[in-house]
């Protein structure tokens, strides 16, 4: 069991997730004290939940390059309510933050369904677009910390037992993941879709109706990851996350989500996006040359890359896992 | 087309006519901007309102196209052109494109000065820099020293904040503020780090230099993103007194942070003295006052001309808590 579980994907992907941070620990004791653990997860929140919204697309063969745009567009667009509305309750800004995103996700995920565009063509342009419409929507202005109110800045920021809002919608979206990517039909289909077309079909799933939610669930995280990233850094402006869309990638194939779609898991994918945020918050404590910490990042990630194909090779992958099955599974 | 032709006779007769008039005793200065309605360059006119004042024998025509394009201004040039405006002080949408334009308007004896965004140097008799990288180098230190100073302390230690680490600007003004640090001996510079112009690696870049040097005074930030970021990482540490941010910035963007108490003390350009020393440029190429090097410009002191005709205003303008208010609603 043990043994199994070191040699899953997940398992050898953890292993150097905790020597890295643990090494940058021999040089820096604090890094890897309790609370600096704790912020390094905050850190990395928006990118997890971004991430597993990311696996849904990818699982369907598909991609979303809108991402990061999506979440620029709808932080301005949310900030800017707050800035002229600032009695405005959070509630409704957060359900406001969830349903632009939602809708400019379905955009992308309508093309795909009814048009059979390819994604790539399609989230490349709404990249632009969406991009373009942040600018449209603010005329290039930024939105600063004073003219947000006091619990826009405060909410993802407010800790219940010590752990920020943040980090906390991170974990809600990690368990319900986790669960929906089980144990629901509704999760199920996303592998089916994506593992086997065809297959899929043939078995009565709409494949790109899965597509569709998969670019859905993708921008709804988006959307509200916009609201959370102008509130952490207290500020919207047009280059919000500009480039993000491909951290969020890299997380998903550090995390073993195949690129041809049809597999993938939760807690990979979470842990993809862990060790890009250890990187991230580990090169300039252990200060690192400017110049090599990009060549460091990308050479980490190819590493995790290769560590973690080689551990997956030679097994035969199991696309559709009956829950209840596990056992029997297991005893082959 | 030849009725056209001659109402465009009778009509540039007309304004010659109409012009005369003025020009006889009022020195008529043209402030063209990229845009109307920007509040930089309302600010800018304000200015050179101050400078109509002092002078008196000035009258300044505040113009720009409706948006900010190249075309706009070409017309805009040609209609100074023909009212026989003394001199026009540009602020331009393009180097190249306003340079014939331009060209035509000295040819009829017009003065042409460039200033904030300049044009080619055919186009222009000398351009009005807001200041130069060795000034912006050196107010960047002042001002780690004076957020040290407002700490209570007479010595510290200072870290830079950068964009990327391949921006040519910000590595000149690195190079300028290192070169600076001999007229400050008190302070120390112990780390440059980048945060790319990205909120959130310099979030983090920023949160790393804090827990790197735990005796670190102030983090001066040359760049409207990393002054940002970094003072929001201080508030968010609960830092707030304990570490300044300071740099470049606008006020409209900084002034809660100035309110919070996690920025001291910040720069940049003053738009009301950019505006103000173009028109006493203008006015004294107009009358002839000042050398090829250095021509006066009222309270700002003289402008030093180089070679291609450039100089710079001053070292960028201070705000802290006393002023930002005032300029956050302009720019």
């Amino acid at each position: 069991m043990l043994k199994r579980l070191i040699y899953s994907r997940e398992g050898v992907l953890s292993i150097i997730v905790l020597t890295m941070f643990f090494g940058v620990g021999v040089i820096s004791p604090d890094f890897i004290s309790l609370s600096n653990s704790v912020s390094i997860f905050n850190d990395t929140s928006i990118l997890i939940m971004l991430a597993l919204g990311q696996m849904l697309v990818i699982l369907t063969r598909c991609i979303d390059l809108s991402v990061a745009a999506n979440v620029a567009f709808t932080g301005m667009f949310v900030a800017m309510v707050n800035q002229y509305f600032p009695e405005l309750h959070m509630a409704l800004l957060i359900f406001l933050s969830l349903f632009i995103g939602a809708l400019l996700g379905a955009i992308n995920g309508l093309f795909v369904w009814l048009l059979k565009v390819p994604s790539i063509v399609i989230t490349l342009g709404t990249m632009s677009i969406y991009r373009g419409a942040t600018f449209l929507l603010s005329d290039g202005a930024w939105v600063n910390s004073h003219q947000m109110s006091e619990s826009f800045i405060g909410l993802p920021r407010y800790e219940i037992l010590s752990m920020p809002v943040l980090g906390w919608m991170a974990v809600v979206t990690i368990v319900l993941f986790f669960w929906a990517m089980k144990f629901s039909v509704w999760g199920r289909n996303f592998y089916s879709a994506g593992g086997n077309p065809m297959a899929a079909f043939y078995s009565g799933v709409n494949v790109g109706k899965v597509q569709f939610y998969a670019f859905l669930v993708s921008g709804t995280l988006s959307g509200l990851c916009g609201y959370l990233w102008v509130s952490r850094f207290a500020v919207a402006y047009v280059d919000v996350a500009n480039g993000f869309e491909l951290q969020v990638i890299a997380a998903c194939v550090i995390g073993g989500v195949s690129i041809v779609g049809g597999l993938g898991t939760v807690v990979g994918c979470v842990i993809g996006a862990l060790f890009i945020g250890v990187v991230n918050n580990a090169l300039p404590i252990i200060g690192v040359s400017p110049f090599w910490q990009m060549a460091i990042s990308g050479l980490v990630i190819i590493i995790a890359v290769i560590a973690n194909a080689s551990s997956g090779k030679d097994k035969a992958r199991i696309i559709l896992r009956n829950p209840n099955a596990n056992d029997e599974i297991r005893a082959n | 087309m030849k009725s056209k032709l001659i109402t465009a006779c009778v009509l540039a007769s007309a304004t010659l006519f109409a012009s005369g008039v003025y020009a006889a005793d009022q020195v008529r200065v043209a402030l063209l901007v990229k845009a109307l309605g920007i509040g930089f360059f309302e600010a800018a006119y304000r200015g050179a309102e101050e400078a109509r004042k002092e002078l008196g024998d000035v009258e300044i025509i505040y113009t720009g196209p409706t948006s900010t394009t190249a075309e706009g201004q070409i017309e805009i040039i040609n209609s100074l052109i023909a009212q026989r405006v003394d001199a026009i002080a540009v602020s331009a949408n393009d180097a190249d494109a306003l340079v014939p334009a331009l060209k035509k308007a000295q040819q009829r004896g017009i003065k042409v000065i460039s200033w904030d965004s300049g044009v080619g140097k055919e186009g222009r008799q000398i351009h009005l820099n807001p200041s130069s990288n060795s000034l912006i180098g050196e107010m960047n230190v002042q001002l780690a020293a004076d957020a040290i100073k407002a700490k209570g302390k007479s010595s510290g230690t200072f870290a830079i904040l950068s964009a990327t680490p391949t921006s040519t600007n910000q590595n000149i003004w690195i190079g300028e503020m290192k070169k600076s640090l001999s007229k400050f001996p008190n302070l120390k510079l112990v780390d440059t780090v980048y945060g790319d112009d990205l909120a959130d690696k310099s979030f983090r870049e920023a949160t790393a230099l804090i827990k790197n040097h735990p005796d670190l005074d102030v983090i001066v930030a040359p760049t409207t993103v990393g002054i940002l970021a970094a003072a929001q990482a201080v508030s968010d540490l609960g830092l707030t007194g304990k570490v300044y941010v300071t740099g470049l910035g606008l006020p409209s963007e900084l002034a809660g942070h100035v309110h919070s108490g996690a920025i001291h003390s910040f720069a940049i350009w003053n738009p009301i003295d950019l505006g103000y020393s173009a028109t006493m440029l203008a006015y004294n190429l107009v009358k002839g006052q000042g050398t090829k090097t250095e021509i006066p410009m009222g309270r700002m002191g003289t402008l030093k001309v180089d070679k291609n005709g450039d100089g710079a205003m001053a070292k960028p303008f201070v705000y802290d808590a006393s002023n930002v208010d005032e300029f956050s609603s302009i720019f």
